[in-house]
């Protein structure tokens, strides 16, 4: 019983992404020939084994996007739908580099000072929202897609009255080079370091999937999200559950741009990278909200990315043909896992009866 | 035990919509729940298929709308063998079905509702509104096509229902325990439009566990026990008893209490409790009562008459006025993970919406509700082997038929589920049990077990409050039983000597029931 069980979780487990990875390959190559441009060369590129530039790249990218996903997975394990990723690490990206900036703490407890301040705006800015849902019924759907609009307006605002002018736009200070990490260069300097707190991205995964699936605040997160009339018949609080994963949500997305700004960045401006949080919501649904499965969804999505960047050179098409693949591989894995589950359900039911059927008609 | 079935008169003249059933199976994991059921329908009668809470009703009723595929046997409708595998082919079939639970749309006028999903028939405008009246005229509904369903009543909520199947031109009718949510004077008036129907030709499958009515109506009688049909009954005929004697059949442990356990010691105590609902209407009305340890507190009632709001109130998910305390603590603001803790088990009404997480394994649902304690958590981790231990003995003790207890719980049959929810609060040593129909679904050997744990723990200075819409399990069970009637305690029997038919006509609201 037992191997047929573990046979069956792999099977769930590799069967419904390769049966998105092939759907999406199948759609996308028909999109790269409609734009007419030839499937062989597009597929050639993608697939080229990167270089140890693109290796380091990947690993950054992925580590960001992870972050932004691991935040939006938290919620959507209880049925919120945190849409504010991208205004909680935006806002938080900003608040952290103007602390770190203004050089209040010495060296390296700097930057434990301006992540610490990073997650806390991440928290509060997604904590709105929650309080907003459970004192005023307001949909955190529609709060945290509002406080996107009003994360940039807001920073926008503060850099133009409080920022420097550098080029033609404006940023935060500098963080002094004390409290700079430079990361670890597996190769040639000319490839580049992999920053330091890409490290944030692993002690971040293996923190949650520890909190959710092994402590009873987890468990009842985990039973919210599953059923939430049993879990206040068994005694959640869920306003209180609401407004703490809001925080945490919001505390992780408050992260996820502390690799770069330590790393590369140095301060918050023109070179930011937006976009993250929203696309950290696609690594989630592709992850299946699982800590595993995100981090193969955010190494898969910053591949793509990175590899797709010559395409217009090499095959003539332009690389934004990559975030079709993205799209269509987040929904072919949500209808993939679907099918799969039903047939296992089936497939369980079957087991059932046959395990238990001699003895029914007694 | 065999089924005296005479062969269905198909050949009859005006009215068609003859049903005859023959040898339906239809398994579920562990339970079979229908085999052997033939039932022939004759065209133009109205037909009862009776039989006790778990018999079998629901799953052939299913069948009949195409919900379910029956694993074997054969459903012929005016003699022309029909298969269905949507409620589509069974509407086709001019086969509809009222649900015991309504499915309209609160806020959609009575038109809207009907003409939704069938809006090529007659359109959604004058066509259709038309064709609403003249059904509503027709048979005697009164329904007005431009009232919001929100304004009407339960009884009219029905009708509008009943219209909704014949607006899509059903002529055999199923209705899943039509009275149940009815007050006397409604149920009069809906078999008032039954017959209606029935002299215009339709014919009604009628399904009950009310033998007065089904005597007041039926024009044949079914019974089902056991997930078969075991007998035919004509109502011209048959007493009560007789059917009674059907429905529960020689073998049906009887829940009979042994001597009284109850002692001095109060455990629960209800003074003047009083709720609202939402918009302000009272549901439960100055209720007080107490259970004391060792005793059964009995409650009953027809369903919807305030008892769900009175249990949830109890376990905190509900707050009103008054005074509620637990051996002799006022728990007014503990919530209701604080009077889990103090030991208060909690079998809900519906298993599905507040017992279960239907897709994690058995051994979290062991935990659920029980999430701060041992052996399901140390208070900050979940202790997993701890819980998969102590569910392996719920799965012995309660003879819980499952193959593993990583199972998910959505692949067990109800009554499994049921028995897994009862060991469940049986354990960690409540003080106090809330049993909202613990027996509702599962078969006879279950339903005698779960009454015999009971009973067990009731010797051990259990105090039980028991929600049941089984009159004889509540009468077997309970030290006292209290009858709640539109959220007041209407009246106090000792069941010792009062019979169902007392308890019935106080659950109605006096003798005219």
């Amino acid at each position: 019983m037992s191997s047929s069980k573990i046979l069956r979780t792999l099977a769930q487990a590799i069967l419904a992404p390769l049966i998105a990875l092939i759907v999406s390959v199948i759609v996308t190559s028909i999109v790269v020939s409609i734009a007419g441009a030839s499937i062989g060369d597009f597929w050639d590129v993608i697939f080229t084994v990167p270089t140890h530039r693109n290796w380091v790249n990947i690993t950054n990218q992925s580590s960001m996007l992870f972050l932004a996903a691991l935040a939006a997975a938290i919620g959507f394990r209880m049925n919120l739908f945190n849409i504010g990723v991208e205004g909680q690490y935006t806002l938080a990206a900003f608040a952290a580099a103007a602390f770190a900036g203004a050089g209040w703490l010495p060296g390296k407890l700097n930057i434990v000072g301006a992540l610490l301040v990073a997650m806390a705006v991440g928290a509060i800015w997604a904590g709105i929202a929650g309080v907003l849902k459970v004192t005023r019924g307001v949909s955190e759907v529609i709060s945290t897609i509002m406080l996107n609009a009003i994360a940039g307006t807001m920073i926008g605002y503060l850099l133009n009255n409080y920022g420097n002018q550098y080029g033609q736009g404006r940023r935060t200070t500098p963080i002094p080079g004390s409290s700079q990490l430079s990361g670890w260069t597996p190769w040639s300097a000319g490839d580049g370091p992999i920053w330091t707190l890409t490290i944030l991205a692993v002690l971040a995964g293996v923190t949650m999937s520890i909190v959710i699936n092994r402590t009873r605040f987890g468990f009842d997160l985990r039973a919210t999200g599953m059923n939430e009339d049993a879990a206040v018949a068994s005694g959640v609080k869920v306003k209180r559950m609401v407004v703490i994963s809001m925080l945490i949500s919001g505390a992780i997305a408050g992260l996820v741009w502390m690799p770069a700004l330590f790393g590369a960045a140095d301060y918050y401006g023109p070179p930011f990278q937006r976009a993250l949080g929203f696309t950290g919501i696609a690594v989630a649904l592709l992850g299946r909200n699982r800590p595993l499965g995100i981090f193969f969804g955010a190494v898969l999505f910053a591949w793509l990315s990175e590899q797709a960047n010559p395409l217009s050179l090499v095959a003539d098409i332009s690389p934004s043909v990559v975030q079709v693949t993205q799209g269509v591989v987040v929904l072919a894995v949500v209808i993939a896992y679907e099918v799969v589950r039903r047939w296992m359900a089936a497939y369980e039911q079957r087991e059932l009866k046959q395990a238990l059927g001699t003895e029914v008609r007694a | 035990m065999s089924a005296a079935v005479t062969e269905g008169d198909t050949t009859a003249g005006a009215p068609s919509g003859g049903v005859v059933v023959r040898d339906i199976l239809k398994q579920f994991p562990g339970v079979v729940a229908n085999h052997d059921v033939n039932i022939t329908i004759r065209p133009g009668t109205v037909h009862a298929l009776i039989g006790e809470n778990g018999a079998g009703k629901s799953t052939l009723m299913k069948i009949l709308y195409g919900v379910q595929k029956p694993d074997a046997g054969t459903i012929s409708v005016d003699g022309t063998e029909v298969t269905f595998s949507s409620p589509t082919d069974a509407i086709k079939a001019g086969i509809g079905m009222v649900f015991q639970h309504f499915m309209l749309a609160d806020n959609l006028t009575v038109l809207e509702n009907v003409v939704l999903g069938a809006e090529r028939l007659h359109g959604i405008g004058d066509a259709a509104r038309a064709e609403v009246a003249r059904i509503s005229d027709a048979y005697g509904f009164g329904l007005d096509p431009d009232m919001l369903v929100e304004r009407l009543g339960v009884g009219q909520r029905q009708r509008v229902e009943i219209l909704k199947v014949l607006y899509r031109g059903a002529k055999i009718i199923i209705l899943d325990e039509p009275t149940a949510v009815l007050v006397p004077q409604e149920v009069d008036a809906l078999f008032d439009n039954l017959r209606e129907l029935r002299a215009s030709g339709h014919t009604i499958l009628f399904i009950s566990h009310k033998l007065d009515e089904v005597l007041d109506i039926a024009d044949d009688i079914t019974v089902m026990r056991r997930g078969q049909t075991v007998g035919e009954a004509d109502p011209k005929t048959a007493t009560k008893k007789q059917l009674a004697e059907l429905m529960v059949g020689s073998e049906l442990p009887s829940p009979e209490t042994e001597e009284s356990t109850v002692t001095d010691h109060v455990l629960l105590a209800l003074e003047h409790v009083g709720v609202v609902d939402d918009t302000g209407r009272p549901v439960l009305k100055d209720i007080t009562f107490s259970i004391r340890k060792g005793e059964v507190l009995g409650i009953a009632g027809v369903e919807g008459n305030g008892q769900e709001e009175l249990v949830e109130t109890i376990m905190g998910m509900y707050r009103g006025t008054g005074r509620i305390t637990l051996d002799g603590k006022d728990v007014h603001h503990w919530d209701t993970r604080d009077r889990r803790e103090a030991g208060i088990g909690f079998i809900p009404a519906d298993r599905h919406k507040h017992g279960l997480l239907l897709d994690a394994p058995l051994w979290e649902n062991r935990v659920l509700g029980h999430q701060t304690r041992p052996p399901g958590s140390n208070g900050l981790f979940i202790t997993a082997s701890d819980a998969k231990a102590d569910t392996e003995r719920i799965v012995r003790e309660y003879d819980v038929r499952t193959p593993s207890i990583n199972t998910n719980a959505r692949a067990l049959s109800g009554g499994n589920q049921q028995k897994l929810i009862v060991g469940r609060e049986m354990s960690g040593d409540p003080v106090l049990l809330i049993a909202s129909h613990p027996t509702r679904g599962v078969d006879v050997g279950a339903q005698a077990a779960i009454w015999d744990h009971i009973k067990r723990a009731r010797r051990e200075g259990l105090a039980v409050l028991l929600i049941s819409a089984d009159l004889d399990e509540l009468i077997g069970l309970s030290d006292t039983i209290e009858v709640i009637l539109r959220g007041a305690l209407v009246g106090r029997f000792d069941p010792q000597s009062v019979t169902p038919q007392e308890l019935g006509s106080a659950m109605t609201g006096g003798g005219d029931a």
